[in-house]
């Protein structure tokens, strides 16, 4: 896992970002702006942010850029944390076999 | 302590006393058999250094933060490339047996600048799994 992604996720404007194409499949810089309370340059530098941890992809159409959510890294994530919880749990069952063994 | 979403809770009734359960999470000996499998090494004192391996993931390092004998121990571990994350068991007698209560934080740590600290501990409320786990979803259905 790495940093960027938790760095990605971090800020809420990006996630309210990812959201939004997540609900779309699609879309371009202006129509995330014009749904968010942020200027259209600030969502092209939160898509930047977005694009190096991995969690989103871009291609051209014609004139527009186009931006979709990459779901794998995503899901990594949401596994990685919820695996290690899962861990936890083995860990102190474990424990708890081992202190009852008389 | 508080429902931040950068920690992990949880925490185990077992029958046994504390002096047990205490054994059982700071010596080396036994956290080679739940933590690890391949073996463990605690010098149990603040500062002090720690291993734990792993027959297929290698070792991984950690610093003991915290000892408090039958209450608390803590440390710092490796967690991925990403940096270290705080490990704290608490003890406590309940009835005849022992309460014994994890929490791993510091997710938050892994950022450098304080306005992502605090949005990683303000945002997350419900947990990052569950969240992220929708959202993974959500996604999948359109890509």
């Amino acid at each position: 896992m790495t940093e960027d992604v938790f760095v990605a996720l971090a800020d809420p404007t990006r996630r309210r970002v990812l959201d939004l194409l997540a609900t779309r499949g699609e879309a371009t810089a202006t129509s995330l702006a014009a749904e968010l309370p942020v200027s259209r340059v600030a969502v092209i530098k939160h898509l930047a942010v977005l694009d190096r941890a991995g969690l989103v992809a871009s291609h051209r159409a014609g004139r527009e850029v186009r931006f979709a959510v990459r779901p794998e890294q995503l899901q990594a994530t949401a596994s990685w944390l919820s695996r290690l919880a899962a861990d936890w749990d083995a860990r102190l069952a474990a424990i708890k076999r081992m202190a009852e063994q008389t | 302590m508080s429902d931040t979403s950068d920690r992990i809770e949880r925490d185990i009734t077992i029958n046994a006393p504390l002096e047990r359960v205490w054994e059982l999470i700071t010596q080396p000996e036994h956290v080679g058999r739940w933590f690890g499998d391949a073996g463990a090494e605690i010098d149990l004192r603040p500062g002090g250094a720690m291993s734990l391996s792993w027959a297929d993931h290698g070792t991984v390092h950690g610093r003991v933060e915290r000892v408090e004998p039958m209450t608390l121990f803590s440390y710092r571990w490796e967690v991925a490339s990403a940096g270290t994350t705080l490990v704290e068991f608490t003890l406590a007698a309940s009835g005849d047996g022992t309460r014994l209560h994890v929490t791993e934080s510091g997710f938050d740590a892994l950022e450098g600048a304080e306005e992502k600290r605090r949005a990683l501990y303000d945002d997350h409320v419900g947990g990052w799994g569950v969240e992220l786990g929708h959202l993974a979803e959500h996604s999948r259905v359109h890509v």
